[in-house]
């Protein structure tokens, strides 16, 4: 099932993907441009981690003139950059270089320890898109990527839909594409992502507790381009779904 | 301090010029090339978080690790602060500030968080903060909030400008050089006039 969180006439709430459509709870069917889209998440009583990883596929690590990392190269972002479908991501005045970046993106839904590679998408609630949009005129050598970089409010777009684990049956060849206004500007597939899914879930979880609800953003492929105002970046993964956002 | 009222916790690298002063030189050489512009953050997440008085366990296989003392300034709304609260912000000792130090920081219990909240007024100063740190009740580690490099007020606003600071968010505002090392076993105690006395024990995990 593809479910969203929207808030529609003031309240928030859950809806499902319905024949091109939003199903409300209450039987209600609306268009995707009826409603304002938040991240596809369920609440959660402590702040979710948020893990995103850097240089994850061969090709980007060479496009950005890295060696590919002998580990995961991670980083933390805090809740204030996420933001739903459909919405606008400030580009900061005067800058020279803001290139999104489309990942498939891990919902945990269980709480993670110690997990086994073998064991490990048996604590995944789901997958949805991210948007980890970056401003490279900001990129210093201190705890790189620092967070002017990537923790901006409402540069990280979540979405569409959370895709329950069950509908999808192998997420390591997913194809994942980003269009600029229409025109394609990256294509690969997740098959090309130097640390997959479970050996990340064995990796964090060998040091730090993981909880439902937190995210791994596993990283994005070669065809980064600059992005300016006006632009509508979709970025959309095969079978996850296609994020739509707005730079402003 | 409430862990329930706690949203996201940041810290802050290289804000002390004692820190600066350990780097030297070596801020202009590889790979840094320079020394830091806009604030150097990290986020210890809620697995890291350790209420006051509860042990810490460190994993199996670690032997010592930097005992972080500094003060969180904890938000009430963008650009308005609630308070302050003494952090126990412990690492695995680390000499490479190239990389997020996700794996040196974010280990479960990593950071002690004081229960004690001195709520902001206009009387209060961060840079007048003392804080001393005492392992096994030895005085280890003195620092003085005076030399920030970024007062509180300018790490605030330096902040702002790229990122919201919202209700229950937490700046804590570095760590001076100096950091004591503390192993399993070890008590922790972080005190400053006003805020208290945060406390806590590192006990040795069990092998795998």
């Amino acid at each position: 099932m593809k479910r969203a969180r929207i808030v529609h006439q003031w309240v928030e709430q859950e809806a499902t993907e319905r024949d091109g459509q939003l199903l409300l709870a209450d039987g209600q069917l609306l268009p995707f441009d009826a409603v304002h889209w938040l991240p596809p998440l369920e609440p959660v009583a402590q702040p979710r981690t948020i893990l995103a990883l850097g240089l994850n596929y061969a090709d980007h690590a060479k496009e950005l003139a890295f060696k590919a990392p002998e580990e995961p190269l991670v980083f933390l972002k805090g809740e204030n950059a996420l933001i739903g479908h459909r919405q606008v991501t400030r580009r900061p005045e005067g800058v020279k270089f803001m290139h999104y970046e489309c990942e498939l993106t891990v919902v945990i839904g269980r709480e993670a320890k110690k997990v086994q590679r073998a064991d490990a998408y048996d604590f995944v609630r789901g997958y949805t898109v991210a948007n980890d949009y970056a401003v490279r005129d900001y990129l210093e050598n201190w705890y790189r990527p620092n967070l002017r970089v990537k923790n901006r409010d409402g540069a990280t777009p979540l979405g569409p839909w959370l895709v329950d684990a069950a509908d999808v049956p192998n997420p390591m060849a997913l194809a994942l594409s980003t269009t600029v206004n229409g025109k394609v500007t990256q294509s690969g597939n997740t098959k090309d992502m130097i640390f997959d899914v479970p050996f990340l879930i064995e990796y964090f979880s060998s040091f730090m507790t993981l909880r439902p609800g937190d995210l791994i953003l596993t990283g994005t492929p070669d065809g980064v381009v600059d992005c300016r105002p006006g632009d509508v970046v979709v970025t959309e993964i095969e079978g996850i779904g296609a994020l739509m956002n707005t730079i402003a | 301090m409430s862990f329930l009222a706690m949203r996201t916790v940041y810290g802050t690298l290289l804000n002390f010029r004692g820190e600066l002063d350990a780097l030297g030189t070596k801020m202009h050489e590889a790979p840094y090339g320079a020394p830091p512009r806009a604030p150097v953050l990290y986020i210890k997440p809620a697995n890291t978080w350790s209420a006051d008085g509860s042990p810490v366990t460190l994993p199996a296989g670690v032997g010592e690790v930097e005992v972080g003392g500094t003060v969180g300034v904890v938000m009430k709304a963008p650009g308005e602060v609630a308070g302050y609260v003494l952090m126990n912000d412990l690492s695995l000792p680390h000499t490479s500030f190239f990389r997020p130090p996700v794996k040196s920081r974010c280990l479960d219990g990593f950071l002690g968080v004081g229960s004690t909240l001195l709520e902001a007024a206009a009387d209060i100063d961060p840079s007048a903060f003392k804080l001393e740190v005492r392992i096994d009740g030895e005085l280890k580690h003195a620092v003085d909030f005076a030399q920030l490099v970024r007062p509180a007020a300018q790490l605030l606003a330096d902040v702002a400008e790229f990122m919201t600071l919202g209700p229950g968010d937490v700046l804590m505002l570095g760590i001076d050089a100096g950091r004591p090392l503390a192993r399993a076993g070890s008590r922790i105690e972080i005190s400053a006039p006003g805020l208290g006395t945060l406390s806590n024990t590192l006990v040795a995990g069990e092998a795998a």
